[in-house]
């Protein structure tokens, strides 16, 4: 079994369009499905909005990857992948909006991050629009590749502020056989951690704790068994409260919490994102001068005249 | 000339780690690679202060500076080449081997660059935990190494290369100065500077501290030797095992040469007259590796494998490994030099591309052996020689460039682990436009504005950018 390979015409025509849309001057801002239009501050009203191309391109699923365009919702890469029996590590909260590119842009990883990785290792290589309106490369098409600095970690975060992503290859995955959530009223989620091999997901909202388990039926049932009778299968993980959305280490995730009230949070065990309704004390993120002179200078270094997502800070 | 920058980095660092002598310094002019360049002084930091003292004390006398760790890298990444013509300093962090702590809770060690691979997965095994990346020599090679390189391994398939499994890098950064790229939460501000500086190979700074993910060991594991008459049925096998949904731990290829050579070298059982052994590893928990290990038993019978070995015991695993694991060193008992490339090409194309391999090898009256990280593409063509013979060198790198040309045609990459160094640089036009190459610089540039660490690897000469000259004539093999 090899599944289908979809192709749409291979062609960079659209990709050359889309440089020629962002030209070599003028404030530009890249817009995907708006979903997470406010990460990063509003865009300065000067900037005009461009539209990454859309559609998947390819998918090769005996080569674990698939090419699509930034423009394309997730949920219908998704539908693309499926065709084939695999999927793709990306996991928004609105895949019908959501585009591949905004997901990068903004490179916040799902709450399957535990499991799945984060999104940044799912880009295997990128293709952008530079701020002198050129269409760059940087990575290729194979799982594994060292050949040259890395730009396709450097682009995903950095909310179109170094170039526009116009496609990326993703590497995809076989879909897991059997998927379950399982929830429990446990207030130490970090036991669950030690039990599990490789959970996908854990989310503890202070008084109950979450678990995604998926892999093979045998495995799932044993690691249910191991669990223990506290935790009964549920359809769906806990709502994220989407007020506030927060990065600690997972150490400090119950020093992060003492003040906040259950059920105004949803922590992500062993990753360390905390969901919050409720105002949280700003945890302490220092950057060193030299990092913050770093990223100045990546900022100038990739677009000299500030017009690419002005407005918008990554840090 | 190179006294003057000697006695000041002694009275930094101490006498005892300060090297400038003509005997000593040729022991640093090459790496595992066939390259040669020409250290000024080498000397052995042993905290963050003495790398920082180093490099400042370099810089103040206008010269570049070489991060180096084992010196086990295969593309010239650690040979010494300066700028201007002025021999560089070499700064070696073998001396920097502490495994600063253990978090076994969140699954993090803080480890200096020094620390040896396989030395970090040897401190944490009793904690039932392992660092993921493993490379073949991952007995000498360091963690600064594998960071600055992005290596691989073969059990990078499932688990991912170093990337995947470094958190936070503390680096001097050329102008001495000291930065955190990256930090113990998911999402640390700003850039992904972290992620950048992962596979830069010594060009933007030296790596002093790194928060490494430390992996559970799986509880159950099968390992399985695969016998084929042909290249394509094994080949064949290693993309039905992944059409079938199945992601390896592991999915290793030698060719008949390697399998024979090993045979004789470590006497594992490999089938001496086999055209091709899979070695495959899957892991994970009990049922899911049972059945994984059917799969690959179904699929490779179903392409005509003439035998299929599950190993019995640890023991049994261990000895498969170090069969793959010593390939290299087998070598020896064909030829006294071997020429390593490390190119990625799809997986689908490996067939195509090892035929082509092996007409290349013959069409220069050469030999050519084949083991290689079949799952992930990653070619790993041996050319086996003899430097002695006259003007063999010439057709090693005729060969080798006709090779890599070979990969890149069919929509492959330069390198998959061991990287660009010196060796490949310019190659690089091969896959990239300038424009791409110009952006690459542009980050580099970023951390390195006067490019004086590790200067003249990675990227070409002439990339807009900057003005590299080229590399010194002396500077190859
Ligand atoms: C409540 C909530 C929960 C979420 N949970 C998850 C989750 O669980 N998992 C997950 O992965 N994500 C999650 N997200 C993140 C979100 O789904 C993604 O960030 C989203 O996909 C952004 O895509 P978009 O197309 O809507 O981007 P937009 O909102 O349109 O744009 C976001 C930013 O990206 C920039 N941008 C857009 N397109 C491009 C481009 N082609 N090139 C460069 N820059 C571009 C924009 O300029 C803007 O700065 C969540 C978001 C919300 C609101
Ligand atoms: C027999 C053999 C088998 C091998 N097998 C594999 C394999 O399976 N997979 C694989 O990926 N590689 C393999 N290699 C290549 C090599 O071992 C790896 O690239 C390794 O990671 C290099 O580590 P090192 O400490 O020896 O680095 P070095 O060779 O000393 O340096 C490599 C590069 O890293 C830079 N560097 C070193 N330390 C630092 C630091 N602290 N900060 C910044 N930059 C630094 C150097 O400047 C240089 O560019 C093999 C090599 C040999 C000889």
């Amino acid at each position: 079994m090899t599944g289908p390979v979809r192709t749409l015409p291979a062609t960079d025509g659209p990709l050359r369009d889309f440089a020629a849309e962002v030209g070599p001057s003028e404030p530009v801002v890249a817009v995907g499905g708006r979903t997470q239009w406010t990460v990063g501050g509003d865009p300065d009203a000067s900037a005009r909005e461009v539209w990454a191309p859309a559609g998947v391109v390819a998918h090769e699923p005996a080569e674990m990857i698939v090419r699509v365009r930034a423009g394309t919702r997730v949920a219908e890469l998704d539908d693309a992948l499926a065709e084939g029996g695999q999927m793709v590590a990306l996991d928004p909260a609105d895949p019908e909006r959501a585009t591949v590119g905004g997901l990068l842009a903004v490179g916040h990883s799902g709450p399957r991050r535990l499991g799945w990785g984060p999104v940044r290792d799912t880009v295997l290589e990128v293709r952008f629009v530079s701020a002198a309106g050129e269409l760059i490369r940087a990575g290729g098409p194979v799982v594994k590749n060292v050949s040259g600095f890395d730009l396709c970690r450097l682009l995903v975060g950095s909310l179109g502020t170094l170039g526009l992503l116009a496609e990326v290859v993703l590497r995809v995955r076989p879909r897991p056989p059997v998927a379950v959530w399982l929830q429990g009223a446990i207030d130490d989620p970090d036991r669950v951690r030690r039990i599990l091999l490789r959970p996908s997901s854990i989310l503890w909202d202070g008084s109950s704790t979450w678990v995604l388990l998926e892999g093979h039926g045998g495995d799932v049932d044993a690691e249910v068994k191991a669990l223990g009778p506290e935790f009964a299968p549920v359809g769906a993980p806990p709502a994220l409260p989407d007020d506030d959305r927060w990065s600690v280490p997972p150490s400090a995730i119950h020093q992060f919490v003492a003040g906040l009230h259950p059920g105004t949070f949803v922590a992500e065990v062993g990753v360390g994102i905390v969901h919050t309704s409720a105002p949280a004390p700003a945890p302490v993120r220092a950057v060193d001068p030299a990092t913050a002179t770093l990223h100045r200078r990546i900022k100038a270094n990739f677009d000299p005249s500030g017009r690419l997502n002005p407005g918008r800070m990554v840090a | 000339m190179n006294d003057a920058l000697a006695s000041e980095l002694s009275a930094a660092l101490g006498p005892d780690r300060v090297r400038s002598g003509p005997l000593e310094l040729t022991l640093y002019r090459r790496d595992a690679s066939l390259l040669e360049g020409q250290p000024g002084v080498v000397c052995f930091p042993c905290t963050t202060e003495e790398v920082q003292a180093a490099v400042t004390i370099a810089r103040r006398h206008g010269r570049a500076v070489v991060p180096r760790g084992s010196g086990t890298g295969l593309a010239g990444g650690a040979v010494p080449v300066g700028a201007d013509g002025a021999e560089p300093v070499v700064v070696v962090t073998t001396k920097m081997d502490a495994i600063l702590g253990i978090d076994e809770g969140t699954r993090v060690a803080w480890v200096q660059p020094g620390v040896l691979n396989l030395d970090l997965t040897r401190d944490v095994a009793h904690l039932g935990l392992h660092f993921a990346p493993d490379p073949s020599s991952q007995q000498s090679c360091s963690v600064g190494g594998n960071v600055a390189n992005n290596s691989g391994g073969p059990h990078c398939l499932a688990y991912g290369v170093t990337s995947a499994h470094v958190l936070a890098v503390e680096v001097v950064l050329p102008d001495g100065s000291l930065a955190l790229l990256g930090g113990l939460d998911p999402e640390p501000p700003g850039y992904d500077l972290r992620g950048a500086f992962v596979g830069s190979e010594g060009t933007m700074g030296i790596a002093v501290r790194i928060a490494v993910r430390l992996s559970p060991d799986p509880p159950a594991v099968r390992t399985v030797l695969v016998d084929f008459a042909s290249i394509e049925t094994a080949a064949a096998t290693v993309t039905g095992i992944i059409a079938a949904g199945l992601v390896p731990a592991a999915l290793e290829m030698m060719d008949a040469r390697i399998t024979a050579a090993v045979e004789d070298y470590v006497h594992a059982g490999f089938p001496r007259d086999a055209a091709a052994v899979l070695l495959v590893e899957v892991d994970g928990l009990p049922a899911g590796v049972e059945a994984a290990a059917q799969v690959v038993a179904d699929v490779a019978e179903a392409n005509g494998a003439r035998g299929v070995r599950v190993a019995a015991d640890e023991a049994e695993r261990a000895l498969l490994w170090k069969g793959r694991k010593s390939a290299f060193g087998a070598i020896a008992r064909i030829a006294p030099d071997y020429y390593l490339h490390d190119t990625v090409v799809p997986r689908t194309r490996l067939v195509e591309v090892l035929s082509q391999v092996y007409e290349i090898a013959e069409r220069h009256q050469l030999l050519v052996v084949n083991v290689f990280h079949a799952g992930d593409g990653n070619l790993h063509p041996l050319l086996v020689f003899d430097r002695r013979e006259h003007g063999v060198m010439d057709r090693v790198l005729a060969a080798g460039t006709e090779m890599i040309t070979a990969c890149v045609a069919v929509g492959g990459v330069l390198s998959g682990e061991h990287g660009i160094g010196l060796e490949k640089r310019d190659h690089m036009g091969l896959i990239f436009s300038d424009a791409d190459l110009d952006a690459q610089r542009r980050l580099r540039l970023a951390f390195d504005p006067d490019q004086t660490c590790n200067p003249h690897k990675v990227l070409p000469s002439g990339s807009r950018c900057g003005d590299l000259q080229s590399v010194p004539a002396g500077a190859w093999i």
